[in-house]
């Protein structure tokens, strides 16, 4: 009998293959939107606002604000790649096929993840393709910029999963994304230093993960940002454990997806 | 060696219903065997329990001598389940399902392709393979289920109604595949609503009713133990009267129709005797409903639903 290591590598592999197939297969849907919505947040917001702005944190407006439009995309597309594959797998059954293989829960986790990473991965390049339209983006840290983006996308991929596994409808996969996600998104410093908000709101914006993120991005390539990227990595992998950590403790209890 | 045993499977739902009552149930190596039961008796719900997707209450399953509590995706390699709903994502070709099916399995692209010729082959889909799945009929989307758990060659095939909504000439030829593949080692295990699919293929039963195996046997001894059936007489002309036969029990007569009961072991020649007596002419008769459903109606106590009910009419 084959080993259920070797078994579940190869697993691993076709789910991968599957996930990039499904999302490239709907590209239209799935990966030019994110480009277009860039284009026009740096075009009005960069160049034609930004003008007027002048600079932030010492550095030009479209310069500030363009890893934080990238890290956007590759936040909302992870998440919502993850949440849309594994809800539309429950909802049209399919997940079956996974479960009555002989493939671990993490494994069929890694390979949901995998799939929202590389979506993430493939829309933020695509932006930051776009943003050369706007600006040279110098990347100062390229190591730390590719760390921060592949651990971001992983962790709002794990939450993707999440979401689907207690999502009784499509209704319930749009709640976190337009009502959590977007406001902790906008509010994490995407088009401001949180040096300009009140002591408050500063203080209250440490509380968002998402100003982590945005800010260890912003860091790997400007070279500067609001939090330490010491911080920033701490942050975003303390959340990915625990965020893991509760994934796979649903799938193993078959929370939502087992009777 | 046994292919399967359960030993005092019990599953209670969160709301209380308990669909499994200590379910014991042991089938052979290389057994066509039918699990069998009104709807809601607790099949699908077995079945869910044996192929992981639904978790047991209490009891243990053993796949091949291997504990699927401790050994699971040891057991789920040795498992082939084809479901009662179709559960293939519709948005892929048939080939691409079958091939990421094996690859789930741990099966290489290029025996995963091989084997997926194979299979689509075999069941008469490879005009189909790049298709869209969503457009096929519903015997096609059924046949590609069963593709679909045979490409890494299960020891232990499950089919939960394979045949439903499937027209006689489709299900008739897939009757044939699954004896074919059942000949070739695989141990079969059947539900299904077409009791007549169950007597033609399965060797062995089990009747479950409300989470309880209420019969278990070869299906021969079952028949034998069944102690009346039903045969409709197309008779030459329309009897005046409805005849008098001595030691049968004329059900119904209605125009060239007739329709008599008879206990198990009955000389027929002394009914077409009594008739002939009467210038009644037979000119061909045929089962009611075949003896395994009678038995089955019986067992289970009740008159079954028209969709518990269906059947083709076993010829005599």
């Amino acid at each position: 009998m084959q080993s259920i290591t070797a078994v579940n590598i190869v697993a691993f592999k076709t789910m991968v293959v599957k996930e990039v197939r499904r999302f490239m297969r709907i590209w239209v849907q799935t990966i030019v939107p994110p480009a277009v919505s860039a284009l026009l947040y740096m075009t009005i917001f960069g160049t034609l606002i930004g003008s007027r702005v002048g600079e932030m944190d010492g550095h030009r407006y479209i310069d500030f604000i363009v890893p934080g439009i990238i890290m956007m995309a590759v936040i909302t597309n992870s998440y919502g790649n993850s949440v849309s594959s594994f809800f539309g797998a429950m909802f049209q059954k399919h997940l079956e096929e996974l479960l009555v293989a002989p493939v671990h829960n993490a494994v069929i986790l890694a390979g949901f993840v995998v799939g929202g990473v590389c979506r993430g991965m493939l829309v933020g390049s695509l932006v930051a393709v776009v943003s050369l339209f706007f600006t040279r983006l110098h990347v100062e840290n390229p190591l730390i910029t590719i760390a921060v983006v592949i651990l971001t996308s992983t962790l709002f991929s794990i939450g993707g999963v999440i979401n689907s596994v207690f999502a009784k409808g499509f209704d319930d996969i749009s709640i976190i994304p337009n009502f959590v996600l977007t406001p902790l998104t906008y509010l994490g410093g995407i088009f401001y230093s949180i040096h300009l908000l009140p002591d408050f709101w500063r203080g209250l914006s440490y509380f968002n993960p998402v100003l982590y993120m945005i800010n260890g991005f912003r860091y790997g390539i400007l070279g500067r940002s609001d939090i330490s990227i010491g911080w920033s990595f701490l942050v975003i992998v303390v959340f990915i454990v625990i965020l893991a950590a509760i994934a796979l403790r649903l799938l193993n209890k078959g929370v939502g997806i087992k009777t | 060696m046994k292919a399967l045993e359960i030993k005092g499977l019990t599953k209670t739902y969160d709301n209380g219903h308990q669909a499994l009552k200590g379910v014991d149930l042991t089938v052979e190596q290389g057994d066509f065997f039918a699990l069998l039961g009104p709807n809601g008796a607790g099949k699908s719900t077995a079945i869910g329990i044996i192929s992981s997707l639904v978790n047991a209450s209490e009891g243990s399953i053993r796949v091949h001598g291997l504990d699927l509590e401790t050994r699971r995706n040891q057991c789920k390699l040795l498992i082939g389940l084809v479901p009662q709903e179709i559960n293939f994502n519709t948005f892929e070709s048939p080939l691409h399902i079958l091939v990421t099916q094996a690859g789930y399995y741990g099966i290489s692209r290029k025996v995963a392709i091989e084997r997926s010729e194979k299979y689509l082959k075999l069941l008469e889909l490879w005009d189909k393979r790049h298709g869209s799945s969503r457009e096929m009929s519903g015997g096609m989307k059924r046949r590609l289920m069963i593709a679909r758990a045979l490409v890494h060659q299960p020891k232990l095939l499950i089919l939960d109604e394979p045949t439903a909504g499937v027209d006689i000439e489709i299900r008739r030829s897939m009757w044939k595949f699954l004896q074919e593949i059942n000949s070739s080692g695989t141990t079969i295990i059947l539900t299904t609503h077409y009791l007549e699919e169950a007597e033609t293929l399965c060797r062995n039963v089990a009747i479950i009713d409300h989470g309880t195996i209420v019969e278990q046997g070869a299906v021969n001894d079952l028949l034998s133990r069944s102690m009346t059936q039903s045969f409709v007489l197309d008779l030459k002309q329309s009897p005046a009267s409805p005849p008098q036969l001595n030691g049968f029990r004329v059900v119904s007569c209605s125009g060239r129709r007739l329709e008599v009961e008879m206990s198990v072991g009955d000389n027929m020649n002394t009914l077409f005797s009594q008739l002939a007596a009467q210038d009644i002419e037979v000119i061909s008769l045929r089962n009611k409903t075949n003896r395994l459903e009678e038995f089955f109606l019986r067992l289970v106590g009740r008159q079954a639903s028209p969709d518990e009910n269906k059947t083709d009419g076993a010829s005599a």
